[in-house]
């Protein structure tokens, strides 16, 4: 048994906020910068100067990415051999995005009452948190800010199983082409394929947590995230919309089992301020 | 090419921005967002005045990040302009002259932007830290009980933007996917 305080936890959350806000991960800038060869459209070559000079910006000046600081989406897989001590790890979590949101000046976007008084609760909580126990002694913690502009475009499907496989890539790209410029292309598309209806979103969700470039391990889900991603490129929609080659930085594809009546598909779409990051206690 | 642009503006200066163009803004600008827009419409609704001039006046969809001490502002870089779309018309007719934001607009904004000679302008999307810098002040116009969502007035120089839709009915949306769209899909 690994006791572990839970003020730890609140510390690395509000380090982790701030970290995602101000720098971005080398994956995104380097596809940034490969980008900027590769981008037929001048525009679009332009989108990408000014993405690589904001992420410069604000890395120096430790300010935000993008103002939309996004709801704090909280990954955190805790060894069954941990016992957390001081108080609440849930309230912990929250005090964690309450420090990070407030001292690192990030905008406070969560808002009560979603049809009626939309009260900002004026320090970003609650985070969405995902916990999930795991063998071991460690604590594993993701941060991801996630702004509202990509995920207001997220989709989910609950598909026939004799529609197939051609069914889900169609309504990925349709997905992907009617969010536009609206989700701050290039965008990736996270791709949930199976389990439940509340499990194949989640599976979109953490599959943006991989590496821009990143191989997926299963043949069959390689080559389908090649051809979605493809698909996506033709449509043209381009940096921010404006036309051109480059619509999606990557398409990652998870899938869980089924029920045998049922082939459920989510696409959690994530703008091109793709920010995540980990920490493990 | 890159144009310049002194806003607030007028049909004129409108007359000369086309889709595509590249543009770089220096005056002032009003920032106004969800609750901003919807608080407009009920001033409007009740027979009340805006409380600012809306002639020729530019509105940014954004709701800045909080500014860190010593600056005029924080992080600021557009949101999607279609939830605004409701609204837009209206402001239009009253003479609002330009707007920035990102994402597409419904038929009834684009319109209005032709009816009105209007222009839609983009800027790009996440660069906001980039766009903190081409503001060199800040001041709360109206409603600081909505934070980020305050209408702001700021000052910018060579604020870099877009030109999406243009008076003639131009659509770089549209015409910019069209062009580099690929068949089959």
């Amino acid at each position: 048994m690994r006791e572990i305080d839970v003020a730890d936890v609140t510390r690395a959350i509000a380090e982790l906020a701030m970290d995602a806000c101000y720098n971005l991960g080398d994956d995104v800038l380097a596809f940034f910068e490969a980008a900027l060869e590769r981008e037929e459209s001048e525009a679009g070559r332009d989108v990408f100067r000014q993405l690589i000079q904001n992420a410069e910006i604000a890395r120096r000046e430790a300010m935000p990415l993008c103002q939309d600081t996004g709801l704090a989406v909280v990954f955190l897989e805790a060894g069954q051999d941990v016992h957390f001590t001081g108080g609440s790890l849930e309230e912990a979590v929250d005090e964690g995005v309450r420090r990070g949101y407030t001292e690192g000046y990030l905008r406070k976007s969560a808002v009560v009452a979603p049809f009626a008084e939309r009260t900002n609760t004026g320090d970003n909580t609650p985070a969405i948190l995902h916990t999930r126990i795991v063998p071991g002694d460690r604590v594993k913690i993701t941060v991801v800010p996630k702004g509202g502009g990509a995920e207001n475009m997220s989709a989910l499907a609950m598909l026939k199983p004799a529609q197939g496989r051609q069914a889900i890539v169609d309504f990925v790209v349709d997905v992907v082409s009617k969010a536009g410029p609206n989700a701050c292309p290039p965008m990736v598309a996270g791709v949930g394929i199976g389990g439940s209806f509340e499990r194949v979103a989640f599976l979109a969700k953490k599959s943006l947590l991989r590496q821009i470039g990143s191989v997926n391990p299963v043949p069959r889900l390689a080559e389908l995230e090649d051809e979605l991603e493809a698909l996506c490129n033709d449509l043209g929609i381009g940096p921010q919309g404006l036309g051109g080659r480059i619509t999606v930085m990557d398409v990652f594809v998870e899938e869980a089992p089924a029920h045998i009546a049922g082939m459920p598909v989510a696409v959690n779409i994530q703008c091109h301020s793709a920010r995540h990051k980990e920490v493990t206690l | 090419m890159e144009k310049k642009l002194v806003t607030p503006f007028t049909d004129e200066a409108a007359a000369d921005l086309r889709a595509g163009d590249k543009v770089l803004l220096t005056g002032t600008i009003l920032t106004a967002r969800d609750a901003a827009h919807k608080r407009m419409i009920e001033l409007l609704d009740r027979g009340e005045p805006l409380p600012f001039e809306i002639v020729g006046q530019v509105i940014y969809y954004a709701g800045p990040s909080p500014a860190k001490p010593g600056r005029p502002i924080g992080s600021i870089g557009p949101t999607t302009s279609g939830r605004m779309d409701v609204y837009t018309p209206r402001l239009l007719d009253l003479g609002l002259k330009g707007m920035i934001g990102k994402g597409y607009r419904s038929p009834a904004v684009k319109e209005a932007i032709v009816r009105n000679r209007a222009v839609y302008f983009a800027a790009v999307g996440g660069a906001a830290a980039l766009g903190a810098q081409r503001v060199t002040d800040a001041r709360v116009v109206a409603w600081d009980d909505l934070g980020p969502e305050a209408i702001r007035e700021l000052d910018v120089v060579d604020f870099p933007v877009i030109v999406v839709n243009d008076i003639y009915g131009g659509d770089l949306y549209e015409e910019g996917r069209r062009q580099y769209e690929r068949g089959g899909s």
